[in-house]
């Protein structure tokens, strides 16, 4: 037996754009086309086609954990459902040793009518257990998904987060010797999140292979020792998880995925440049320690004479959870700008938030016209760096004092 | 077509039991009537046969046998489940998107639990059809023997054309309208409410449909207490395995298309 459990070899993989031919009347037009046209031997990419995956190669290890990292349409997903079969490369090959099981969707295959019982056999059927092993497991799922007294309540009167739990409970019971896990963590309550967490640990720590999708680089930082980072279909970097973090912040530094905010803007009068995080030393990075005095400077243009500017700068978990803001409106700052580039510096003396990745927005505001000239929601990344000893945000800088009477 | 396939189906085989349990379960669940409806469905085919059945014999004016009766009863239970288990496994793949795009298993498996899952309500409709042919007085005789292999051809056309449907159904929406036409009116294409005599040498043509020679060999067997048309059966036969190697086959090319195009 080979060493490695996952083997992807030079893997592509063509994906279609928009529409394919849903309905005989657009398939007739392209099947004689295709018959027609002298070069029936498939065109390298047809039009609308693009590389979901454009030549992957890595191995993985016998019980070793690999993340995968990337912005959005990178292909991670992709890997995933190439490696549970889902899918099959066009190019290249893939080897897989041991059975595979996919905490890709959980709860996929979950029928309403069904009664919390009736689901776990259902469920657990679909991802490829024996009615036995279910039967063995069924009192640690339900255990785990803490539903003991709605076990025969029809999961339609479930609430999301109780499904959920339920379909990770399944999953999570499976002996699989190749665990793919997609951003699955981020289900239920805070317990139950820790919870899981727990069992993915215990699971690794069995020897189990596992592939790990995040965009949480906290995690991937705790869970993985790999890393492949991929950017539109491309491997990047493959290789130890750190160096693969420090890459993948400039990958998303790049501002290749800036997301589209339905706002008007005004940026006729003038628009965001971008943001320079500095160092205590006052070196330019994206990465500082906890606590580390901050400084944030944004660079931007004004086109038109406008009364005065404010700035909103905003720090939010990457899936979405706002935690702190900073404007000049409310710290009663009005900067007046000269057309042509200004700066805005914001001075940060204790940056307290516990280490991990955090996005950074930014609003170029017209206070007294009431309008927004430009806004790059969650267009920059920082990351703070160190151990992370608990699940909590917010680190307060403190002390002690101890009294006896 | 490889042994690994097979193999795999026969490793899913609970995931078989487990989805055609489920659509059983689901279909029962919530309905007054419950299990009635397995029987409710084929009955009134049965009854809208013996009207036909009647207003042939008011025009010809010979009066409705026992054997009329019978006949229409034997052949409308296999056409109801024929119908349904088309109708029910072309949507399979359809119906559960999210399974085929999120997760794998031999495809196969939808399907065919899907047939399965009808086969159940055509065991409770025969039990009950048994019974009424056993009180209204048709005898047994050697030739019931022939019952469980002139079935066994209507499976394998059955799940061809399910096969072959339901990942058609996939790829494109118009052949769910196909289908529908097909079953609506295919009743009046095959000798369900009709007897092949009836348009005497020309009954030949009919024959070509296979699953009129199913119907009518049934009634043969069934009812009329004689051997099937040999003939006839084996090109029913031929047809049934050649379509469901040939549909079996395109499927599992398509197979690997699936998660891409639901």
């Amino acid at each position: 037996m080979s060493e490695y459990a996952i083997e992807f070899n030079n893997v592509w993989k063509k994906f279609r754009r928009g529409e394919r031919f849903d309905s005989l009347r657009d398939l007739i037009p392209a099947m004689t086309k295709r018959i027609f046209s002298p070069n029936s031997s498939r065109p390298e990419l047809e039009k609308n086609e693009f590389w979901a995956l454009k030549d992957v190669s890595f191995k993985v290890k016998k019980g070793e954990v690999l993340g995968i990292i990337g912005p959005n349409g990178a292909g991670k997903s992709t890997i995933l459902k190439a490696i549970s079969r889902i899918i099959k490369p066009d190019k290249g090959e893939i080897i897989t040793r041991g059975r595979v099981s996919a905490l890709i969707e959980v709860g996929a295959g979950f029928h309403p009518d069904l009664t919390g019982r009736e689901n776990i056999y259902l469920n657990g059927a679909i991802l490829g257990m024996t009615r036995k092993e279910i039967d063995e497991k069924f009192d640690q799922i339900v255990e785990f998904a803490g539903l003991r007294e709605f076990i025969d309540t029809p999961i339609k009167r479930y609430s999301s987060g109780m499904q959920a739990r339920l379909g990770f409970a399944v999953a999570a019971h499976m002996d699989p010797d190749i665990l793919l896990v997609d951003e699955v963590l981020s289900v239920g309550d805070a317990v139950f999140r820790a919870k899981c967490l727990n069992k993915m640990k215990s699971l690794i720590e069995g020897n189990v292979t596992v592939v790990f999708v995040s965009h949480n680089m906290e995690l991937i930082r705790n869970l993985t020792q790999k890393c492949l980072l991929l950017d539109v279909g491309e491997v990047v970097f493959y290789g130890n998880t750190a160096d693969a973090i420090k890459q993948y912040m400039q990958v998303i530094q790049r501002g290749r995925t800036k997301i589209k905010v339905d706002e008007k803007l005004y940026t006729h009068y003038g628009r965001i440049v971008g943001l320079t995080i500095y160092n205590k030393k006052g070196e330019k990075t994206n990465q500082v320690n906890c606590f580390d005095p901050v400084t944030i400077v944004v660079d931007f243009e004004i086109y038109k004479e406008v009364p005065s500017i404010a700035i909103g700068i905003s720090f939010s978990l990457p899936y979405g959870v706002w935690l702190a803001n900073c404007n000049t409106v409310r710290d009663n700052i009005y900067f007046r700008p000269k057309i042509g580039r200004n700066k805005i510096a914001l001075k940060i003396d204790s940056f307290n938030l516990s280490p991990g990745d955090y996005d950074i927005s930014i609003r170029l505001m017209v206070p007294e016209w009431d309008i927004a000239l430009d806004n790059h929601h969650c267009c920059y990344k920082i990351l703070v760096l160190g151990e992370s000893h608990s699940a909590h945000v917010v680190q307060l800088k403190h002390d002690w004092f101890c009294y006896t009477s | 077509m490889d042994k690994n396939m097979f193999l795999e189906i026969w490793e899913y085989r609970e995931l078989l039991y487990t989805l055609a349990w489920r659509d059983i379960k689901i279909r029962y669940k919530q309905s007054v009537m419950g299990f009635l409806w397995a029987i409710f469905v084929p009955m009134m085919i049965v009854l809208s046969g013996i009207i036909i059945r009647k207003a042939f014999s008011i025009l010809s004016g010979k009066p409705m046998t026992l054997v009329d009766l019978a006949s229409v009863m034997v052949k409308s239970l296999p056409w109801s489940f024929f119908v349904n288990a088309l109708r029910f496994s072309s949507n399979s793949l359809i119906g559960n998107q999210n399974l085929v795009a999120k997760i794998y298993f031999p495809r196969e498996i939808l399907p065919l639990s899907a047939i399965l899952a009808s086969l159940f309500d055509f065991f409770v409709a025969a039990i009950t059809l048994a019974i009424i042919l056993a009180v209204a007085g048709i005898s047994v005789s050697i030739y019931l023997l022939w019952v469980p292999y002139i079935f066994l051809v209507l499976l394998c056309l059955v799940t061809a054309f399910g096969l072959l449907f339901s990942c058609a159904n996939l790829f494109f929406r118009d052949v769910k309208y196909i289908i529908e036409v097909l079953l609506t009116f295919g009743i009046f294409f095959t000798p369900v409410f009709y007897e092949v005599e009836m348009f005497g040498d020309k009954g030949k043509f009919l024959l070509l449909n296979p699953i009129a020679v199913v119907l009518e060999s049934l009634k043969d067997v069934v009812v009329l207490h004689k051997p099937p048309d040999l003939f006839w059966l084996g090109y029913a036969s031929l047809f049934a395995i050649i379509s469901l190697v040939i549909s079996w086959k395109i499927f599992h090319e398509a197979e690997f298309k699936f998660a891409e195009s639901v």
